[in-house]
């Protein structure tokens, strides 16, 4: 019976989590700095490049420099980096708010590294990997999802890419145009829930 | 002389078991070879598990995959297919993995580029996360996609499903 309940409620959370062209609610969550951050505090971007990352997945690991780059690249044209950390600390201790704090102080990140203690946004977003990137437009009030998934299509190296995936739609967004590739798909680490 | 010992170790191994095993090797297939391995297998059950070394609730669900293996269930296969090269070229690290824990299910290396390309082909409702494992029965074309890692007795609950 439990396995039931458990089954629907698995079924439900995948049904519910939000898709390209879907309005996100807002959140609010604990910066590494201590500060709290919301969306609506990016009220004044074109939109917001959101990951879910955290510290110990060899993905987001590969990836960390090129998420650095992201912000670096498209904050001035009005598309910051937000990241957010799911990982139940409990479950993987490389992943606490304290180890979060070194990682942001070590790599001298200029943009959110948000705790999202009780994996209610990432349940909300349907966030399964890390890193999994979220790329809203924001229209009036409202962040719109126009890309779901992955950074680029390799992992190993991204020089080596030759589909930047997240590039090519923040891109088509400023010049006004449609973003013709929403959702991929790549191997990454699930994110570490906490035990029902 | 410790590494001499270690391959003496090894083809002993290799004689001990011979084909039966498929514990200290692992072949390297492209994911269309992947397809062809799950819809054509052996066995009328196939428990197909993706993993990587790095992947720690993957090396803790894996005796709930091999004990599947050691028991010699009738008509039920696993396959572990390990993603190590989508992130690392290096196939030696995947080889030590298998010997040191003698791994007695087969494994596949799956080399290939370009997940976005060939993740649906494998299996639609996977994101790509692991670990991950699907059952398939060829017989009745049942599946089963597990999107977490394996507890205690779920294999054993979903194989009795999907019989």
């Amino acid at each position: 019976m439990l396995s039931i309940v458990l089954g629907l409620t698995l079924v439900s959370w995948s049904n519910t989590a939000y898709d390209v062209g879907d309005t996100v609610s807002d959140f609010r969550l604990k910066n590494f700095d201590g500060k709290m951050v919301s969306l609506s505090d990016y009220n004044g971007s074109k939109g917001v490049i959101l990951i879910f990352d955290c510290n110990t997945c060899p993905y987001s690991k590969a990836y960390n420099d090129r998420i650095i780059a992201l912000h670096r690249t498209f904050a001035p044209k009005g598309f910051p980096v937000v990241t957010i950390n799911s990982n139940d600390g409990e479950q993987s201790p490389g992943d606490s708010f304290e180890q979060m704090v070194a990682r942001a102080r070590r790599k001298n990140y200029n943009f959110p590294y948000l705790l999202d203690q009780t994996q209610a946004v990432a349940r909300a977003f349907g966030a399964t990997n890390t890193p999994h990137v979220f790329l809203l437009e924001r229209k009036g009030k409202n962040f719109v999802i126009a890309y779901i998934g992955t950074i680029d299509n390799n992992s190993r190296n991204g020089s080596q890419a030759d589909k930047k995936y997240v590039e090519e739609a923040v891109k088509a967004l400023l010049e006004g145009k449609q973003v013709t590739i929403q959702k991929t798909k790549a191997v990454g680490c699930g994110i570490k829930w906490k035990d029902a | 002389m410790k590494n001499r010992m270690t391959k003496v170790s090894l083809i002993a191994a290799l004689l001990l078991f011979g084909q039966s095993s498929y514990s200290q090797t692992a072949e390297v297939v492209t994911a269309s070879e992947l397809q062809q391995r799950i819809t054509n297998g052996s066995e009328d059950i196939q428990i197909v598990n993706f993993w990587a070394t790095w992947c720690g609730p993957c090396i803790k669900e894996l005796p709930f995959l091999e004990r599947i293996t050691t028991e010699g269930r009738p008509n039920v296969k696993v396959l572990l297919v390990s993603l190590d090269l989508d992130l690392d070229p290096d196939r030696d690290k995947v080889y030590k993995f298998i010997a040191r824990k003698n791994i007695q299910s087969e494994v596949l290396l799956l080399d290939e580029p370009d997940p976005n390309s060939w993740i649906n082909k494998i299996e639609p409702e996977w994101s790509g996360a692991l670990p991950a494992t699907v059952i398939i029965n060829q017989k009745t074309g049942k599946r089963k996609f597990i999107g977490h890692a394996l507890r205690e007795g779920e294999l054993e609950r979903y194989l009795d499903e999907i019989q």
